[in-house]
């Protein structure tokens, strides 16, 4: 692996990285990967660090992902858990944050419901942030094992066709996949409902349909996105019947992509709604490689950020 | 006691004037304006002023004083300080107090607290509705028996179609007119800043232009049924500009106000989530800034306020969707306001117009004009003061400014009200 400092210290968002921080980033993920096959899934090599992961929204995996990362490379992990923390005593961001960092960990690894909310914190902590999700901006580690898995299976990331279906608008995967798969030479069209496409797409980069066929049309890659059932109380669609109707992605649509074209997630699934069970569990599917490599890229970044010698 | 402003350009756009003259105060009055040279200085106060421009005190119509209740904010005083040191002699305030002026007594009690402070003069603007709250008209009659000069339910709109026709009835009745907020809640719903490319970027939810320029065709047609008058506040959006004038060209009775922040920023400003960019209506695009400009400069909006909305780190240290809206603006409105006589958008008269004269005349209230008889609140504008702006060493409690460290051309340097020399550059 080519040698290359990463002198951040922070991970907030797609939009500021480089294609090259983004390639050594993947490539720091690939050669971490093989440490969760073996019998043995542990190196010392965050040994003595501490990692505090804080989400004030419910997460699953991406905090699971984060921990078992994390443990890994032997660092120390403590969560912050929205119903036991003080947010709902009514302490602001900040004073939670000046307390954890009293305790001296190395790295935050926060998601938070308020787009910005890992920027505010990175400006006034001296401790690395990583954004694990905030609001409708960004989530960059899902972009980063979207990317990793992609480059598996079709070998390259530039010159594909990347179809990205769904609610855009409220997506923060989409904001950074977009970016992502854009700033390393593919070119994305998203599809949604017009209720679900906000203004000024365009401008990051993507083309914009509203038809999920012309989307998927010739792509290498078919990235659905979660609905969130919510939003069905707040005018963006009639039923979800509609829905499943017309941006579901079912076998027939397959067959508009490239023969080798894979189906991607990032989880948890409405089986039956975005995506039919057909195709989750068919033989395109890389869903769950998504998830192996979100352990190999939260690796990736944890080494990256807090690993070795920091200029 | 009696003060010669002596060899001023006094640029008094209610008289047509804009040539050096001599300016004599005399009882708090303006008792001469003649030729420069020709009022003798003798057993008089003088003001050499031969490098100034010599005003009709500025009036901001549109700014919020925060007491009662809130205090840690802002207070009348600290308010009326900052308002003086940005060479305002007038300000109207606001009814979204704690409690929310609605009536005659919290009235009374705005007009003690300026007159105590003894600074600008204040001039109060009551409710539209009880407790701004949209159901019921306040009391028009007694609020304006008080000193009440206008009625607004700022800081929020009045949604329901019904009250607003009644509410420029009612205000008709009192020959009192309106000042509307204008914004459709249900489209704004969670939006925190304009709906554009960089609300896509940042993921923020977006406040479209369209929730600002629908409520103004909504009132613009309620205005022609009633037959009132209606000032529209802040305008910040394209369309907006094109609907006022308009309506203007159409003969409603309708005046409009923008703020330095729409035509100084974008909504680029929020980048970095600066919460100090947060404010409603929110700042918006390169056209829409454009648009404000040619706005002021044709005359389809007829004055700068400065929305000054005081909060602390309470409201704006925060998550930028937890941070309250609203940015100061008494002391940068003016130099932010004379670039546009430097970048020629605007002439000098047509500035003091939008600052002084229209207000007054939209307000319906005493100065504007420096002919003898009027009150003598007077500012004085060194137009080529390059000067640096510090937040922190404002007069106004708070420093929630993001024009923080700009440097500005153009400063009041002395501001009279009532012939009292009210504060002046240190």
């Amino acid at each position: 692996m080519e040698y290359m400092e990463f002198r951040r210290k922070d991970l907030l968002g797609i939009a500021e990285l480089a294609p090259e921080e983004i390639r050594h980033i993947l490539a720091t993920a690939s050669s971490l990967k093989e440490i969760s096959a073996r019998p043995i899934k542990k190196v010392p090599t965050l040994r003595g660090k501490t990692v505090v992961t804080v989400f004030y929204e419910p997460s699953t995996r991406t905090r699971m992902s984060f921990e078992i990362a994390a443990k890994r490379l032997s660092a120390d992990t403590l969560n912050l858990t929205v119903a036991a923390s003080s947010a709902v005593k009514g302490e602001t961001l900040m004073d939670t944050a000046h307390n954890l960092e009293a305790m001296q960990p190395d790295l935050l690894v926060i998601r938070h419901p308020a787009s910005g909310a890992p920027h505010y914190l990175a400006r006034r902590l001296k401790c690395g942030v990583i954004n694990a999700g905030d609001g409708l901006h960004e989530h960059p580690t899902q972009a980063l094992l979207d990317l990793l898995t992609v480059e598996e299976a079709k070998g390259r990331l530039d010159g594909l066709k990347v179809a990205i279906i769904g609610d855009i608008a409220h997506s923060r995967v989409a904001r950074s996949d977009i970016q992502a798969f854009t700033k390393m030479g593919s070119q994305v069209t998203v599809a949604g409902p017009a209720t679900m496409l906000p203004p000024h797409l365009e401008s990051l980069g993507a083309r914009v349909t509203c038809s999920l066929e012309e989307a998927v049309a010739g792509a290498d890659v078919i990235m659905m996105l979660r609905l969130q059932l919510e939003r069905m109380g707040q005018m963006f669609l009639s039923t979800l019947r509609e829905y499943s109707r017309y941006f579901g992605l079912a076998p027939r649509h397959l067959k508009l992509a490239q023969p080798d074209v894979i189906v991607m997630h990032p989880g948890p699934l409405n089986r039956g709604v975005e995506i039919s069970p057909e195709v989750a569990d068919g033989a395109h599917s890389v869903i769950l490689e998504q998830v192996t490599n979100g352990v190999a890229v939260r690796m990736a970044m944890l080494y990256l950020l807090i690993g070795g010698e920091k200029a | 006691m009696s003060l010669l402003i002596a060899g001023g350009l006094v640029v008094d756009p209610a008289q047509n004037l804009a040539a050096p003259r001599d300016l004599l105060i005399e009882g708090g009055k303006i008792a001469a304006l003649e030729a420069p040279g020709t009022i003798p200085g003798n057993g008089r106060q003088v003001i050499a002023a031969q490098n100034l421009v010599v005003t009709p005190g500025l009036i901001d119509m549109h700014v919020h004083l925060r007491e009662p209740g809130e205090e840690y904010k802002e207070t009348i005083l600290t308010g009326t300080q900052a308002a003086v040191a940005g060479g305002f002699t007038a300000v109207a305030a606001m009814p979204n107090t704690r409690p929310v002026n609605d009536n005659a007594a919290v009235t009374r009690f705005i007009l003690e607290a300026a007159g105590a402070a003894n600074l600008a003069r204040v001039y109060p603007v009551g409710a539209i509705s009880m407790g701004s709250a949209g159901h019921t008209l306040s009391e028009y009659g007694d609020q304006k028996a008080a000193g009440a000069v206008a009625f607004s339910d700022d800081g929020r709109p009045v949604m329901h179609p019904m009250l607003m026709r009644r509410a420029l009835e009612y205000a008709r009745t009192f020959n009192l007119f309106l000042i509307a907020h204008e914004e459709d809640l249900d489209l704004r719903a969670d939006g925190v800043m304009h709906e554009g490319r960089i609300s896509l970027e940042l993921g923020l939810r977006g406040i479209p232009s369209a929730a600002e320029e629908a409520m103004i065709f909504r009132d613009l047609a309620l205005l022609q049924l009633t037959g009132g008058r209606l000032h529209i506040a802040h305008v910040s959006a394209f369309g907006s500009v094109a609907l006022i004038r308009t309506a203007k060209a159409a003969g409603l009775s309708v005046t409009a106000e923008t703020a330095p922040h729409y035509f100084s920023l974008t909504d680029e400003a929020v980048m970095g989530y600066d919460t100090n960019a947060k404010v409603n209506p929110p700042l918006r695009t390169a056209e829409d800034v454009a648009a404000i400009k040619a706005g002021l400069a044709d005359g389809a909006l007829d004055a700068i306020a400065c929305d000054h909305a005081p909060h602390t780190s309470l409201e704006k240290d925060l998550e930028f969707e937890a941070a309250a809206f609203g940015l100061i603006g008494l002391e940068t409105s003016l130099g932010l306001s004379l670039k546009l006589v430097h970048d020629g958008i605007l002439s000098l008269s047509q500035l003091v117009a939008a600052m002084s004269t229209n207000p007054a005349r939209i307000l319906g209230v005493p100065g504007g004009v420096l002919s003898p008889g009027s009150p003598a609140d007077i500012t004085l504008i060194d137009l080529n003061r390059t000067w640096q702006v510090d937040a922190n060493s404002f007069a106004s409690k708070s420093r929630n400014c993001p024009f923080h460290e700009w440097t500005l051309r153009g400063k009041a340097v002395m501001t009279i009200v009532g012939g009292r020399v009210v504060w002046q550059e240190g």
